[in-house]
């Protein structure tokens, strides 16, 4: 069904169904990238965070997948758009606890948490994208392809 | 140079030094193997030398056939860049520094020079200064591929040994069935206590510990930092069903944690790691009772 | 949510399998497998109550040894079914958590300190019987728990 093996996808969020997709692409893209398995799990339950704010307060949406460089250093990075409502005040959308759904109002703030980089594009009606980035801990310069 | 006066028998310089590296690939590669560089590295037979003399010749002679000598990134040198990253590294462990480095593959420059003059005594006095120049450009280029690698192979060492040191440095302790013991030696960073953070948790699984003990009598400082690293494999710890304990907090430790108002509440602490493990102990329903008369001599 | 989304728990997945409630003894057993649907979790969270109120079940074990994440929505469920069995009478104790899942439940501001945790769901109902688990010695097998 997905690109299964591949890094890069796009993927629809238009369910719970849907979650249980993202959260399977993104372990299998991380796991491809060399991450560890706590790096791993940080990075799918982040995805799953962002994934469900898309679903719930953004009316559904998609996440795009790709892999990620910045110099020899590698990673993984992905982005959650929606066309919903945007987040009216983004630094009270932040702080833990503060919810407008469900939960525990820990989406947001808890997932910028676990991962490296976190950025908020958001206009009140515009809807929002929150891309993050995830980088390898791998030595500073890649080695020599063999 | 226009192409109509100099004829098809005069070659482009990078073409001449082309076919001069393959037609004298073996006296080049037997010169070299006198020379520092090589004669260093290939310590075992002279034959090994020459052998590594002869692949970087073919490798700057398939450069300058591709016309790219100043192309460290040429595909010729690929062939040839583990090779040398070895050579730099061994040169690099007896202790060489990079200038000496540079200055030994330097070095290997003045016997192809002279052969190549020696090659063409007839030859325009132009076309020879044209070809020694790129001659020259090539092995200064061939300087720069090792000095890439040896860098690079520094890096990695120094990227290695921080690993190796992370795990070294973290060995986690059975002290009885069900209770586990980290002892926390010099300053831990971000970095470290990931790894001491990990490191425990899954000795919990695999020991089936319901006792962890974080022994810190080794750290110099706690700061807010650690007093955070220390409370989140704490609270790690309880969501997996075992409680940790922080002992090892000497005085002027539990000073500056008092001082800097770091609340450790939530940890459960104790002076000495026997206090620690007398208390798990007592709580999986052991207790340590003297045997009667034993020791009685030491009252 | 509006219509122009399907509906999140409609549709056959293989993941929207209801998760079975085990009863032994006194105490219901509740085993998470995999990825779990978020309807799923809901379902188990009425499941569970449902159950307790009928069996006067005195111990509910949920053991979460087989489960890869825990994201906030599974977390504030596992928290809502430990404080109303609690309401019912019961208590809920959350057994196996993977050392990578708790780690990232710490980072992302879980610690979910009303809940009662087990390493193993032995450990969990020896918990649940009041009972402590025989002091194991050195050189000896752990002891059952009579």
């Amino acid at each position: 069904m997905q690109t299964a093996g591949s890094v890069s996808a796009c993927l629809p969020i238009h369910s719970d169904l849907d979650l249980v997709w993202v959260r399977q692409h993104v372990r299998q893209a991380a796991a491809q990238l060399g991450f560890g398995l706590v790096e791993q799990t940080k990075l799918v339950t982040a995805a799953s965070e962002l994934a469900r704010n898309t679903l719930i307060h953004g009316g559904g949406g998609q996440m795009e997948c790709a892999p990620a460089a910045n110099g020899g250093v590698r990673g993984l990075r992905l982005a959650f758009s929606d066309e919903g409502p945007g987040i009216p005040d983004l630094d009270r959308a932040l702080v833990d606890g503060f919810t407008s759904g469900e939960g525990l109002g820990m989406g947001l703030g808890g997932a910028r948490r676990l991962v490296h980089e976190f950025t908020v594009d958001s206009r009140p009606g515009g809807g929002t994208t929150v891309t993050v980035t995830t980088w390898l801990p791998g030595p500073p310069r890649p080695r020599e392809e063999r | 140079m226009p192409e109509q006066d100099t004829a098809a028998h005069r070659r482009t310089p990078a073409q001449e030094v082309a076919g001069f590296l393959r037609d004298r690939q073996e006296q080049i590669a037997q010169r070299w193997a006198d020379a520092a560089l090589f004669r260093t590295v290939f310590t075992h037979s002279r034959d090994e030398a020459v052998e590594a003399g002869r692949a970087v010749v073919d490798a700057l002679a398939a450069v300058a056939t591709a016309d790219s000598v100043e192309d460290a990134e040429s595909g010729g040198f690929h062939v040839i860049r583990d090779q040398l990253a070895r050579t730099a590294a061994s040169r690099a462990r007896a202790g060489s520094s990079i200038t000496e480095i540079s200055s030994e593959v330097d070095a290997l420059r003045p016997p192809v020079t002279e052969l190549f003059l020696a090659e063409f005594p007839d030859a325009p006095a132009e076309h020879i200064r044209e070809c020694t120049t790129t001659l020259t450009v090539l092995m200064g280029t061939l300087r720069l591929v090792v000095l890439e690698t040896a860098l690079s192979e520094g890096e990695e060492v120094i990227h290695r040994q921080r690993l190796q040191l992370l795990e070294v440095a973290t060995p986690v302790i059975k002290l009885w069935d069900g209770i586990v013991a980290v002892p926390l030696i010099g300053t831990l960073d971000s970095a470290r206590s990931q790894v001491v953070m990990e490191t425990l948790l899954d000795s919990i699984v695999e020991q089936h510990a319901r006792f962890a003990i974080l022994d810190i009598t080794g750290v110099p400082t706690v700061d807010s930092l650690v007093a955070q690293h220390l409370m989140k494999t704490v609270a790690a710890a309880r969501l997996m069903g075992a409680e940790c304990i922080v002992s090892g907090i000497r005085p002027p430790i539990a000073q500056t944690i008092v001082h800097l108002g770091i609340d450790l509440s939530s940890v459960l602490t104790r002076a000495s790691l026997a206090d620690a493990l007398a208390y798990a102990l007592g709580q999986l329903g052991a207790d340590i009772v003297a045997r009667k008369g034993a020791g009685s001599e030491y009252r | 949510m509006s219509g122009a989304f399907p509906s999140p728990y409609g549709g056959p997945s293989p993941y929207a399998a209801p998760v079975p409630v085990l009863r032994l003894g006194d105490v219901l057993l509740v085993t998470l497998q995999g990825d779990l649907h978020d309807g799923t979790a809901e379902q188990l969270q009425q499941d569970i109550s449902d159950t307790v109120a009928r069996s006067g079940a005195t111990g509910v074990v949920i053991d979460l040894s087989g489960v890869e994440i825990v994201d906030s929505f599974l977390g504030r469920v596992l928290g809502d079914i430990a404080a109303q069995t609690s309401l019912l009478a019961a208590r809920t104790v959350i057994a196996g958590m993977r050392p990578a899942v708790a780690i990232t439940l710490v980072e992302l501001g879980l610690t979910l300190p009303g809940l009662r945790t087990a390493l193993t769901t032995e450990d969990a109902m020896c918990l649940l019987g009041d009972r402590r688990p025989t002091l194991p010695r050195p050189g000896h097998t752990r002891q059952e728990s009579v």
